[in-house]
C-alpha cells in the first residue's frame, strides 16, 4: 500500500532529522526541553501538511521555472499564518520558541518535500507525506529533547503549562530527583552530542533489523539447487 | 513570450492568494494578539505592582531615552502608578548591556521616594545553570534588590562582593550579576534625576505604536 510506503519514508527510511539531516538548525536549537521539541515539531508538522497540500493543488500551474519562487511564497504564506494563530492563542509557548517559528521557513525539510513529492502527487498522498515526514522530525527532535532534558535537568516535560496551560503543570516529571544539573547537555554541544547518538542508535537497529530480515530468508523461500 | 506571461501570471496568482490569506488571518487575530500581548506586560508589572491589576496603569507610560543611564540608545518604557492623582511607584523596563551574551532586559519597580520594590529579568541569554539564576525562578537572588535605594547600601556599595560591593555574585558567574546591579543602580540615579518630571509627563497614546 502506497501510504504505508510514504509513513515508512518519513518517520524512518527517510527521516528528516536522523537520515536526511535537513532542518538542523531547529533540531539542534529548541531541543533543549520535551515542551519546545513538542511545540517546533507540531508547528513543523502543520506547515508540512498545509505546505504540501497547497504545493499539490497549485502544481498544473506551477511551470519548472517559476516552481522555487512559488514554493517560497507558499511557505512562508503558510507559516505566518501558523505564526499568527499560535500568537494569539499560544502566546506563552510563542513566546518561548521565538525566532524559531518564522524561522521554520528556512527548514529546507519542507521546500524538499514540496519539490520531490507534493509537486509530483495528487493533494492526498501529499498530506499524508507531509504529515509523515513531520511527525519523523518530531519524532526525532522529541527523542533529543527527552534525552537532554533528562540528563541536563533530571525532569521531562517542565513548563507543560505554556502549552496545555494550568492542566499542563501536573504532567511535569521528576525523573532523577535532586538532580544538580548537567549543563553540557543543555548548551548546543549536548544537542550535536545527543544528536550523534541517535543517528548512531538509529543506524544500529537498521542494521540489527536488515540483519534479522536476512536471517529469515533462508527458511521462508529456500533456494531452488 | 506567451509561456512567459502564462508562468508570471501564475506566480502572482500565488502571491495574491497568499497575500488574501495573510490578510484575513491577521485581521481574524490581530485584536487577540494586541490583547494577549497586554496580558504579559500586565503579567510582568503585576510582579512589582500588585495594584497594577486594572488597566489604568498599563495605559500610563512614557518612553524615554538618555545615553548616560540606558546607553546604546535603548527606548525605555516607564509605566507610572498612581494613587488619587499622587505619584506612587514607576517601572521601569531597560537592558542591562554588559551581560554576559548579549542584554539582559530588566523591570525594575522603584517607589516614589526612590527606594526599589523589586526588580525581574523579563529576558536574557545568559549560560543556563551558571548566570540564569537572575531569573526569580531559579533563585531568590533578584529578590534581594527589594527595598534597596541608593542611600541602602550606599552608592559606592552598589556592586558585587568581588568588587567591594553588597550584592552577592554566583559560583562561577561575576559578569552577570554585576552587569544587572550596575543596570538597576543606573536606574536608580536616572529616577533620582528625572523622578518629578517623569510623573506629570502626558501618556502616550495607548496603542498607539500598532493599528
Amino acid at each position: 500500500m502506497i501510504y504505508r510506503e510514504i509513513f515508512a519514508n518519513g518517520l524512518w527510511r527517510q527521516n528528516t532529522g536522523l537520515v536526511v539531516l535537513l532542518g538542523l538548525c531547529p533540531l539542534l536549537a529548541v531541543s533543549n526541553t520535551v515542551v519546545n521539541a513538542i511545540g517546533l515539531g507540531l508547528a513543523t508538522t502543520l506547515t508540512l501538511v498545509f505546505s504540501n497540500l497547497a504545493v499539490s493543488l497549485a502544481r498544473p500551474a506551477l511551470r519548472p521555472e517559476i516552481r522555487i519562487p512559488a514554493y517560497v511564497i507558499i511557505i512562508a504564506s503558510v507559516v505566518t499564518v501558523l505564526q499568527m494563530l499560535m500568537q494569539a492563542w499560544f502566546h506563552d509557548l510563542y513566546l518561548v520558541l521565538g525566532i524559531f517559528i518564522p524561522l521554520i521557513v528556512t527548514n529546507c525539510a519542507i521546500i524538499g518535500r514540496a519539490e520531490s513529492f507534493a509537486s509530483r502527487n495528487r493533494p492526498l498522498p501529499s498530506i499524508v507525506d507531509g504529515l509523515a515526514t513531520g511527525l519523523g522530525f518530531s519524532l526525532a527532535l522529541v527523542a533529543l529533547g527527552a534525552f537532554r532534558e533528562v540528563i541536563g535537568k533530571g525532569t521531562l516535560m517542565s513548563h507543560a503549562s505554556l502549552m496545555f496551560g494550568e492542566w499542563g503543570k501536573s504532567l511535569q516529571l521528576t525523573v532523577i530527583p535532586n538532580h544538580p544539573g548537567f549543563l553540557l547537555a543543555l548548551l548546543p554541544p549536548g544537542a550535536f552530542i545527543g544528536l550523534g547518538l541517535l543517528i548512531a542508535g538509529r543506524n544500529w537497529l537498521d542494521a540489527r533489523l536488515a540483519r534479522n530480515r536476512e536471517a529469515m530468508q533462508p527458511e521462508s523461500a529456500p533456494h531452488e539447487t | 513570450m506567451k509561456r512567459m506571461l502564462r508562468s508570471a501570471a501564475a506566480l502572482g496568482l500565488v502571491a495574491l492568494t497568499g497575500t488574501a490569506l495573510l490578510t484575513g488571518v491577521d485581521y481574524l487575530t490581530a485584536d487577540r494578539i494586541a490583547e494577549q500581548e497586554r496580558r504579559v506586560v500586565l503579567e510582568q508589572l503585576g510582579q512589582l505592582v500588585p495594584q497594577a491589576s486594572d488597566d489604568s496603569l498599563l495605559d500610563d507610560k512614557i518612553t524615554v531615552m538618555d545615553e548616560q543611564f540606558f546607553p546604546n540608545g535603548q527606548q525605555v518604557s516607564i509605566w507610572r502608578s498612581r494613587d488619587h492623582g499622587e505619584p506612587l511607584a514607576a517601572i521601569l523596563k531597560f537592558n542591562a548591556v554588559n551581560g554576559y551574551n548579549g542584554d539582559i532586559t530588566l523591570l525594575a519597580g522603584i517607589n516614589a521616594d526612590g527606594s526599589l520594590r523589586g526588580v525581574r529579568v523579563i529576558s536574557h541569554k545568559e549560560t543556563p545553570g551558571l548566570g540564569d539564576a537572575i531569573e526569580a525562578e531559579k533563585s531568590s537572588w533578584i529578590l534581594g534588590f527589594s527595598g534597596k535605594s541608593l542611600e541602602n547600601p550606599g552608592r559606592e556599595r552598589w556592586n558585587v562582593k568581588r568588587e567591594g560591593g553588597e550584592f552577592d555574585q554566583f559560583t562561577g558567574a561575576t559578569i552577570t550579576p554585576r552587569a544587572v546591579v550596575n543596570a538597576v543602580r543606573l536606574a536608580l540615579e536616572y529616577f533620582e534625576l528625572n523622578h518629578e518630571a517623569l510623573f506629570e509627563e502626558p501618556a502616550e497614546t495607548p496603542g498607539g505604536s500598532r493599528r
